[in-house]
């Protein structure tokens, strides 16, 4: 599997989404610059976590508007499997890839710790390496991620099995305590926590990599 | 202000300048200063950047190592981890902004620690701070926590570094000066370390990151000067960051460096571009021409005094080989960032400033910088406290209470109870590589060197409540707790950097604090073999003529050869024994329990000596200690610091959620046992196969060993004390400061 990771200015989270690729694919990542206007040719793309510009305006308004991302939602519409992780999934949503929004914690303040996540759904590109867990433990990490959708959206997102992490024990307020959901089709995936992080027995746990396992087999 | 200001013994006095002090700055100019000239005398001879309290005593400190790069003197100070791999790192002070402003003045504290590391070649792995606030009952603490917590996690959350470890205190000794200490630190090659001496002439100084506004003038000179009840309406003076911009000029800095255009560089910290200016061109024994038109300049109309004295943050000053400038420029257009050659190098050994064509400064540098003032005040011995003896009235059964309630009050006070409100707040795992941090609860945070089987544990600590009974001992036990905090990873300690938190050195006993403490340091410091490699020196911290408990707050580092042989707070396994290493006298002099249930702690109470460190028997249990993590013996370890063996086994009981049985006293009294604060100790937590071998070995070295307890169930008890459910225990500790910040 071939994989590239989007890196704009202040996504602090990129190299943590290239070394866990490069773990599981056992190939070097394209570490693609927001300028760029097309996508190499890669199997899978990551938005990675971080602040990209800043997190100013919105967190993931003004990447959504960049170059690269152009590019990555025509892909992403014509099936190229796509995750974004914490910055990542602000950046989806707000680029129309993945619907509703992320607002900021309900407790009004950033949150970091191991979360447990329920997963909803096995039978997503994003998930089915998970065959013997119900749960898994990855630390999330942020400020704004409470999700947000209108009713209408929330019971589509639920009657077409979009919704992929639950959170156990909601750490922002977010709806349905949501942690992470699909798009329609299944080849977009925007969580919260971050999956990159739990990739290491130093990590303190080893949960997200069956995440990149999963694609790559899905790819297979 | 313009350069036709007439110098009034008024405006000299605006600047913080004695009338001495003014009369040397016309000696050495051989005429009177203009007013562009005068705040660039008054800047680098302030406090802050001068050190003319501290300096003579200062150089009194261990600096030299096996491991030691670069000690004090540079940006932050260097040391060796091996593998061509060095280790950059350094605390600062950042308290009369963060009282102010608590947001931005925590927030730009960080900005600034994490430039001085990354000027230096560095990126950084790692933040820490070390904050102290006033009691929690004063109106402004609330929202200061609240503020300044705020701004740390807002600032280095932002930039993608790891906030992994620190410290917080409550006292009302900091109830209008508080204590914002941040600590980066940073990982480089050893060959690509760049410093900050100017070299050569004609070579192209550079100016690059944010454009320089009219925020922070005169802040060093604001951090040099007591508070008052005015304090409030120097707002302006504290500085706005910006850590989008940080991370922007940290990838573009590093993006540079890896290239060979660089010649020098220095970030513009503490008087701005004044101090980068002129530091740079007095260590590499040249002169700097500037031409102030071309300074990047965020309002229009900024006059020279303005531009040399904004404390504007995200900016750097740098000498180019010439021939490279293209280089950088690419690359500061590439981040976005301002890029600009505003001047030259010079054999004229002055500081030369043109503006609007017109030549608005010359002076000569070498008096700006090594002739600073360098003054020997008159310091006073601090008092010799007297020893509290034990007495059976200190049993809480005598005094009405019990054992359950006496570990509840401890577990709920301020120093004690669960930061988690404040720790959540930051990303602790950013980079991947964080393998221990706040989260356990342990001693020192574990920061993996990225891609190797290697790793640093960091920490900070002081205790001031013990600097202030004596400020000899406290200095002293601040260097070695930190020495036990990282000997609790397993690590080998190599090298610390300090932040010197102290009153008004213009009065005697203050100044006796200052001088005892660092005799005190720099006697840990030589007798564990632990060098002092960077620091910052924070004074007039007062308020209304009271001072704050003197605090120097000591940031240690220490390497792990192997990440398999190391060691936690966690690890514990149900059936575990109990071993406490160290011997164990029962002192209760400036101890948490004589603070908060003696009530010493009172207005007025007497204060009694605090637990005087062995240096001698403090190297040999540690040694001891580090050695079996080494053989793997043992599955968690926690040094015993607040509150003695119960806290620290009731924390290793929270951390690893299994209950612990504390067994019976022997020859000392209950209280004494569980709560007296003897240095020098450390609580492990071993299989018991492991038992035999580790007390026997023990005490072949001479070393006291005893079996104290057992891990297990779900009570924390201990024979003749307390017995609690663990999750009773457990609550009272986590629900302190959230319930406060609630209220």
């Amino acid at each position: 599997m071939k994989s590239a990771v989007i890196v704009f200015p202040a996504s602090n989270c990129s190299r943590d989404a290239q070394v866990a690729l490069e773990k599981i694919t056992g190939r070097s990542v394209d570490m693609v610059w927001h300028e760029e206007t097309t996508l190499p040719k890669v199997d899978f793309v990551v938005v990675p976590g971080g602040f990209s510009y800043g997190d100013y305006l919105r967190s993931g308004a003004i990447a959504a508007r960049s170059p690269i991302v152009q590019d990555l939602v025509r892909k992403a519409n014509n099936g190229l499997p796509v995750a974004g992780f914490c910055n990542g999934f602000q950046v989806l949503t707000e680029s129309g890839l993945l619907p509703g929004a992320l607002m900021r914690n309900k407790g009004l303040r950033f949150v970091c710790r191991p979360q447990k996540l329920n997963i909803v759904n096995k039978d997503t590109m994003f998930t089915a390496a998970y065959t013997h867990q119900d749960t898994i433990t990855v630390p999330i990490a942020h400020f704004d991620g409470n999700y947000y959708a209108d009713s209408t959206t929330l019971s589509k997102l639920k009657k077409n099995n979009q919704i992929v992490f639950t959170y156990e024990g909601n750490p922002n307020g977010s709806a349905n305590d949501i942690a992470g959901i699909t798009n329609e089709a299944g080849n977009v995936l925007g969580m919260m926590p971050h999956p990159e992080r739990a990739i290491d027995p130093v990590h303190g746990g080893t949960d997200g990599l069956k995440l990149f396992r999963s694609v790559l087999e899905s790819l297979r | 202000m313009s350069a036709k200001i007439k110098i009034t013994p008024e405006v000299v006095a605006e600047h913080g300048l004695s009338i001495a002090e003014y009369d040397l700055i016309c000696q050495r100019l051989e005429r009177e200063p203009n007013i562009n000239e005068l705040g660039i005398f008054s800047v680098m001879w302030s406090e802050h950047c001068s050190y003319k309290s501290s300096r003579r005593h200062l150089g009194k400190l261990l600096t030299k190592g096996e491991r030691v790069i670069q000690g004090p003197g540079e940006n932050a100070g260097v040391i060796d981890i091996d593998d061509g791999d060095v280790i950059i790192f350094k605390m600062e002070s950042h308290n009369h902004p963060s009282y102010i402003e608590p947001y931005q003045g925590a927030a730009t504290g960080v900005g600034g620690i994490m430039r001085d590391v990354f000027t230096m070649g560095a990126r950084p792995i790692a933040n820490l701070n070390a904050l102290r606030f006033g009691d929690p009952s004063h109106p402004k603490t609330k929202t200061l926590v609240a503020g300044v917590v705020h701004g740390i996690g807002g600032y280095g959350n932002c930039v993608g570094v790891p906030t992994v470890g620190g410290e917080t205190n409550f006292d009302k000794g900091y109830n209008g000066n508080i204590l914002v200490n941040a600590m980066c630190v940073g990982l480089a090659r050893e060959d690509k370390v760049f410093y900050s001496a100017a070299k050569g002439v004609g070579n192209p100084i550079f100016y690059v990151g944010s454009k320089t506004g009219r925020d922070g003038i005169h802040g060093a000179t604001m951090a040099s000067a007591e508070f008052d009840d005015d304090s409030d309406a120097k707002r302006p003076t504290v500085q706005v960051g910006d850590p989008f911009t940080e991370k922007l000029l940290i990838e573009a800095c590093l993006e540079l460096m890896a290239t060979d255009a660089i010649i020098a560089i220095q970030d513009m910290g503490a008087a701005g571009l004044t101090s980068s200016a002129i530091e740079m061109a007095d260590k590499g024994g040249v002169g700097i021409h500037m031409n102030l038109d071309k300074v990047p300049q965020r309002e229009p109309d900024m006059t020279p005094y303005e531009m040399m004295l904004s404390e504007s943050q995200e900016r750097m000053l740098m000498v180019l080989q010439p021939g490279k400038e293209q280089i950088a420029i690419d690359i500061f257009n590439k981040w976005d960032l301002d890029v600009a050659e505003v001047g030259k190098t010079t054999d004229t050994g002055r500081l030369v400033l043109t503006h609007k064509k017109k030549k608005v400064c010359d002076i000569p540098i070498a008096p700006l910088a090594d002739d600073a003032p360098n003054l020997d005040r008159p310091y006073s011995k601090p008092v010799k406290r007297d020893v509290l003896e034990n007495d059976p009235i200190f049993d809480p059964v005598k005094r009405g209470s019990d054992y359950n309630s006496v570990l509840k009050t401890l577990l709920s006070c301020p120093d004690i109870a669960s930061k988690r409100w404040i720790w959540e707040q930051y990303d602790r795992t950013v980079m991947g590589d964080t393998m221990d941090s706040s989260q356990s609860g342990g001693d020192a945070a574990i920061v993996r060197i990225h891609g190797t089987n290697k790793a640093i544990a960091i920490t900070t600590d002081c205790t001031p409540r013990y600097c202030t009974a004596d400020p000899f001992e406290g200095g002293k036990q601040a260097v070695v707790e930190t020495w036990r905090n990282l000997t609790c990873t397993g690590a080998t300690p190599i090298a610390i950097t300090d932040c010197l938190n102290f009153g008004n050195p213009e009065r005697e006993d203050i100044m006796g604090q200052f001088v005892y403490a660092i005799e005190g340091m720099n006697e840990a410091c030589r007798a564990l073999d632990y060098p002092v490699v960077s620091g910052n020196v924070s004074l007039y911290n007062e308020t209304n003529g009271k001072a704050i408990p003197p605090t120097p707050a000591i940031g240690g580092v220490g390497l792990i050869k192997d990440i398999l042989k190391h060691a936690t707070i966690t690890g514990a396994k149900e059936g575990n024994t109990l071993i406490l290493i160290g011997d164990t006298a029962g002192w209760m002099g400036s101890s948490l329990y004589a603070q908060f249930i003696l009530g010493h702690n009172q207005p007025n109470s007497p204060i009694y000596a605090p637990p005087p460190v062995d240096l001698d028997a403090e190297k040999l249990n540690g040694d001891y200690v580090r050695r079996l993590i080494h053989d793997r013996r043992v599955n968690a370890v926690h040094d015993l610091s607040d509150g003695g063996l119960a806290l620290t086994a009731l924390e290793m009981a929270f951390s690893n959620g299994l209950g612990i049985a504390l067994n019976a006293a022997k020859d000392i009294p209950t209280y004494a046992w569980l709560f007296g604060e003897d240095q020098g100790r450390y609580l492990l937590c071993v299989d018991q196969y492991s038992v035999n071998p580790v007390v026997s070995t023990a005490h072949t070295l001479g070393i006291a060993a005893q079996i104290v307890g057992k891990v297990g169930g779900e009570r924390v008890s201990a024979v003749g004390g307390f017995d609690l459910s663990l999750n009773d225990a457990h609550m009272v500790y986590e629900n302190w400061l959230p319930d406060y910040m609630a209220s």
